[in-house]
């Protein structure tokens, strides 16, 4: 275990010094959720009942999703580790007596981890300070907000977990840009990157709710705004430790299949 | 020990001709061609014993050594290395191994090499005391001082590969790959590898096998030599059995090529 923890504080210290990026990030962030916000309170004014939250939910969620961006952003994934696979530099990591998915996994854990935590204070308390109902709100209760913590980290491993199978399956293609491409979009559609998921039509959204996708950012989110609790909570925090130990596993057994018939091409 | 018996590998490379007819064919019917990169392969290496092992490019040196490191596995043969096989036993053999490849760096790219060396006594389980000895008797043979604390993206490439020497033995290997570790470096840092290859084999009885095609590198350090050639080993034998009367060892190198063709 030790070694996979050294690796995460290498990944984490690695992160915290790439201060302009962050900077430039958080920049970003700061605008795209105004807009959002601008525009759903165009919505909101034409007819508030028409929708499943309110606004200052609604805000609740976008300034939430924009601070913690880095931790359930399939696209965040880490080139590094595709350059590693594609130019052949995995094999250093195969001479190590370390299991590759649990480095990968540690190191993307690392990755994440250190992005959202450079990135995500000045979000929230810049927020903090804006007059209701745009700004963000103080949780429903501390109970909520112990629970917030724990589905925003759980949340972030099955992020984590599904990426590792894109990277797998680099293994198999010698270009992951396919791959990557639908495994982006449809990630981000389905965990409610794009609009939270109570705003699809109901049908839909009770099947959204069983994917791995709704796992993600969804649960963390609703809980902070009160949207989910009680019963309803308990069953979404169950599938997210389900969906974990899924797509652990299936990556896993994808991981073994590869070292068998790996070939480092070149010389 | 290193047991290696008639160990093969086959890889499929698929081949279409040029143009874009040929192309816009090769989406309904791939041709592939099968490539032997090794055929019956055996040797016996002992411990402590320094090997050369050459041949021209593709003829199976790579193949070879990643077979041995356990990157790759054979489809057909044995091996045994200190009594596991590289590729069943991957994660206890890799423990008994360092390997440099020339062309690549296990170095980590945004930080000082010290953090990387700092991770691999992690990935070692390196106990500190060992860390700390090998750390400083390496840094003084291969003069990294400074080096250390610079970000290895900094480095040239002469420092950089004397940094990734240094990081494959800090866990005390028992056998060491070198896949062209003088490949790109001038004159000085060439002479500094070598003699640390030397010294260290002399002081720590490792057992070092040499890929390369500088024969400088192979006269400074080798005593026996392994010649492949279109994935057979062809010569296994002394310098004075290349040589074989030349003077000049590359020469006879290239008289050798084209004895046997390759």
């Amino acid at each position: 275990m030790k070694k996979y923890f050294s690796f995460f504080k290498l990944r984490f210290s690695m992160g915290l010094q790439y201060r302009t990026a962050a900077f430039a990030g958080i920049a970003t962030q700061f605008v795209w959720g105004s807009m959002e916000i601008l525009m759903f309170r165009a919505f909101y004014e034409a007819d508030a009942s028409a929708f499943p939250m309110t606004l200052q939910a609604t805000c609740s969620y976008v300034w939430m999703q924009q601070a913690f961006l880095a931790l359930f952003m399939a696209w965040f994934m880490e080139n590094e580790i595709f350059d590693s696979i594609v130019d052949g530099n995995i094999s250093y990591e195969l001479c190590r007596p370390i299991n590759v998915y649990d480095m990968w996994f540690a190191r993307s854990t690392a990755n994440r981890f250190s992005r959202a935590i450079l990135r995500c204070f000045p979000v929230l308390i810049f927020s903090a300070f804006l007059p209701a109902p745009f700004g963000i709100m103080a949780p429903v209760s501390v109970s909520a907000f112990v629970w917030f913590l724990i589905t925003l980290i759980l949340g972030a491993l099955v992020t984590i977990a599904f990426c590792m199978l894109v990277y797998m399956t680099c293994f198999f293609t010698v270009s992951s840009l396919g791959v990557r491409m639908v495994a982006v979009s449809v990630v981000e559609f389905f965990q409610g990157g794009v609009i939270p998921i109570p705003f699809f039509p109901e049908k839909l959204q009770k099947v959204m709710e069983l994917l791995p996708f709704a796992s993600m950012q969804n649960v963390a989110l609703r809980i902070y705004s009160g949207d989910l609790a009680g019963v309803q909570m308990k069953k979404a925090i169950i599938l997210q430790v389900f969906w974990l130990v899924v797509l652990v596993a299936i990556g896993k057994g994808i991981n073994r299949l590869a070292m068998k018939k790996i070939v480092i091409q070149g010389g | 020990m290193i047991e290696m018996s008639h160990v093969s590998k086959t890889y499929k490379v698929s081949k279409r001709d040029a143009g874009a007819v040929s192309a816009l064919k090769s989406i309904f019917h791939r041709e592939y061609e099968q490539v032997h990169a090794l055929k019956d392969v055996s040797f016996t290496i002992q411990d402590g014993e320094m090997v050369g092992y050459i041949g021209p490019n593709g003829a199976g040196k790579s193949s070879t050594i990643k077979i041995l490191s356990g990157i790759l596995t054979p489809d057909e043969g044995t091996c045994l290395i200190n009594g596991l096989n590289p590729w069943k036993d991957r994660i206890r053999h890799v423990k008994e191994i360092g390997v440099v490849f020339g062309q690549r760096s296990q170095l980590w790219w945004d930080v000082p090499v010290i953090d990387s060396y700092e991770l691999l006594k992690d990935i070692y389980r390196i106990p500190k005391s060992v860390y700390e000895q090998n750390k400083d008797e390496l840094t003084e043979l291969l003069n990294l001082g400074e080096l250390l604390r610079t970000p290895a993206r900094q480095l040239s490439l002469g420092q950089r590969m004397r940094c990734e020497i240094a990081a494959s033995l800090l866990h005390s290997p028992k056998i060491l790959f070198l896949d062209e570790p003088t490949i790109g470096l001038d004159a000085v840092s060439k002479l500094a590898v070598r003699e640390f290859i030397l010294n260290h084999n002399k002081k720590h009885k490792t057992t070092v096998i040499l890929t390369t095609h500088d024969m400088q590198d192979i006269e400074a350090l080798t005593e026996r030599i392994i010649l492949i050639g279109k994935g057979q080993i062809l010569l296994d034998g002394t310098i004075d059995d290349i040589k074989n009367g030349n003077e000049n060892m590359d020469e006879a190198l290239a008289a050798l090529y084209q004895k046997y063709e390759i």
